[in-house]
């Protein structure tokens, strides 16, 4: 792996990794070589010290955070499901270290059934919205939590001003497919690139966030840098990562989950104790850093913002 | 080298993927869920003694070594990895309560195999003394130890059921039990076949 030196020069100053990191990363690409080894003994090579200091100044503190305690970043930024950086936890954060790569700019587009679609450059994407700083439970469909303080404004924000028509009933994403910059795809575990969707008034409600950072930094790679969704009333693969297209739909999106096993992952997936997985339950969930799983609160304990969107409808059956 | 020393050799290493995981747990490098690491490990290595309890006999078969003399040992860490990988699921991830231990095992079939394919497990930790041998016979004793087999099948659906996308793993281990397995087979209706053309003659 060549990483021309002069990179760090080219760079805006905006987007410089902080250099102790910055050199942090390059001792997880030195352990590549150990990667074979790490996940066959399952021991985590990465260990980031502490908390590093935050890079968003002025964030905006927004409405409908947690006071619970936030996992430790460390936890947070080394135990993820990333398929396209390798199947077990602790790969995406030795494999996605370097992602994206900084040179080639990050580009999204916004299509579909909208008045106003475009295609910008990331800086370009987020700088009309105010960042602020959510702390919200994110709830795996595997039966594991986190409490994370995510950096994001309203996915609602980037809606109205993208003015979709009567046509749009669902908004589309899907991640980068790039199989040279995220090894995972190389391989046909799920069937690449990855797809999420959301009905038109999910999208909308307030605590949808598009993401691009948590603990007050840029997101990781493995966390799905640049920018992601984080929806957390649903399990956690609703909430899609490095995103390049959003796209305003008039018919339900087929998620990647959906295709790999329609029985086991529905469109809606919000979490529900009381619906469980075909293969196992879902009524408790393990917090990561605690011993004893605890219970699993219905839409993640969200309900009082989001139960409305499914009256009457069974959420059984609506999986 | 003694036998008693090679013996006391493989008691040792036998232990050490126990010892990782007590030093992983103790200086907290088994990653942000250590549980489910742990759980997972010592299910995996249950399965892994229990390859090697199998190969014991195809090798002497093919490469006319013989290994017999360390499969009890062998099969004796099978039981202890499994009994490991069952209590962690009753207690970190049930905590005792029963009653939900009794639904999980009705309700999910991965669990109700783990479940079944364990309990196959305890006779045969039971009879593994010489003792036990005698007083069942050889012929009984071997005829009961063939639970082995559906062990191995039985542990490897669980191993693939349980996984969420990516079977690549379980279908390594179900590659390799079927590899250990099929010349039993094979064997097993040869040795019936000339069985047969032996009553055939003798009529």
């Amino acid at each position: 792996m060549s990483i021309p030196k002069k990179r760090l020069g080219k760079m805006p100053a905006g987007e410089i990794t902080d250099h102790k990191l910055y050199l942090n990363r390059r001792q997880f690409i030195k352990g590549t070589a150990a990667i074979a080894t790490a996940s066959l003994l399952q021991s985590s090579l990465v260990r980031a010290a502490e908390t590093p200091e935050p890079t968003f100044t002025n964030l905006v503190t927004g409405n409908y955070s947690t006071q619970e305690s936030s996992t430790p970043f460390d936890a947070v930024t080394t135990y993820n499901n990333f398929y396209e950086f390798g199947i077990d936890k602790a790969s995406p954060a030795i494999l996605a270290a370097d992602f994206p790569d900084k040179i080639k700019p990050w580009r999204v587009t916004i299509d579909g059934e909208c008045d106003k679609p475009g295609e910008y450059d990331y800086d370009d994407l987020i700088r009309p919205f105010t960042l602020e700083e959510r702390i919200y439970r994110f709830r795996c469909v595997e039966g594991w939590s986190m409490v994370i303080p995510w950096v994001g404004f309203p996915l609602a924000d980037l809606i109205k001003r993208a003015q979709p028509n009567s046509k749009a009933k669902f908004v589309q994403f899907t991640t980068l497919y790039d199989p040279q910059q995220m090894p995972g795809q190389r391989r046909a575990v799920l069937d690449w690139p990855y797809v999420e969707g959301l009905r038109m008034d999910e999208a909308m409600n307030p605590l949808t966030l598009l993401s691009v950072g948590l603990y007050g930094r840029e997101l990781l790679g493995q966390n799905g840098a640049p920018i992601r969704l984080v929806v957390p009333w649903k399990y956690g693969f609703k909430s899609i990562k490095s995103i390049v297209n959003i796209r305003f739909v008039e018919t339900l999106p087929r998620s990647a989950w959906m295709k790999a096993g329609p029985r086991e992952y529905g469109f809606y997936s919000n979490v529900n104790p009381n619906v469980d997985h075909p293969r196992w339950s879902q009524s408790r969930e393990r917090r990561i850093g605690e011993l004893l799983k605890r219970k699993t609160e219905l839409f993640n304990g969200y309900g009082d913002e989001v139960a409305h969107l499914y009256a009457g409808m069974d959420l059984k059956k609506y999986i | 080298m003694p036998l008693s020393k090679q013996k006391l050799i493989l008691f040792i290493i036998s232990l050490l993927p126990l010892a990782w995981m007590v030093v992983g747990l103790v200086t907290n490098q088994l990653g942000a869920n250590p549980i489910e690491t742990v759980t997972r490990d010592s299910g995996l290595w249950a399965l892994r003694f229990l390859c090697l309890t199998l190969a014991i006999t195809p090798i002497r078969w093919w490469l006319d070594i013989n290994l017999v003399p360390f499969r009890r040992m062998l099969g004796l860490y099978v039981f202890f990895y499994a009994s490991l990988h069952m209590l962690l699921y009753l207690g970190l991830d049930q905590f005792f309560d029963f009653s939900e231990i009794v639904k999980d095992i009705i309700k999910r079939p991965f669990i109700t195999i783990g479940f079944f394919t364990y309990s196959a497990l305890i006779p045969l930790a039971i009879t593994s003394n010489n003792k036990m041998v005698k007083r069942l016979g050889g012929r009984r004793w071997k005829k009961l130890h063939r639970l082995t087999y559906f062990i191995a099948i039985a542990s490897t659906v669980h191993f693939y059921m349980l996984v969420k996308q990516d079977k690549v793993e379980p279908l390594l281990y179900a590659t390799i039990v079927g590899a250990l397995l099929l010349p039993r087979l094979y064997r097993f209706f040869q040795s019936r076949m000339s069985q047969n053309k032996v009553i055939t003659v003798t009529k």
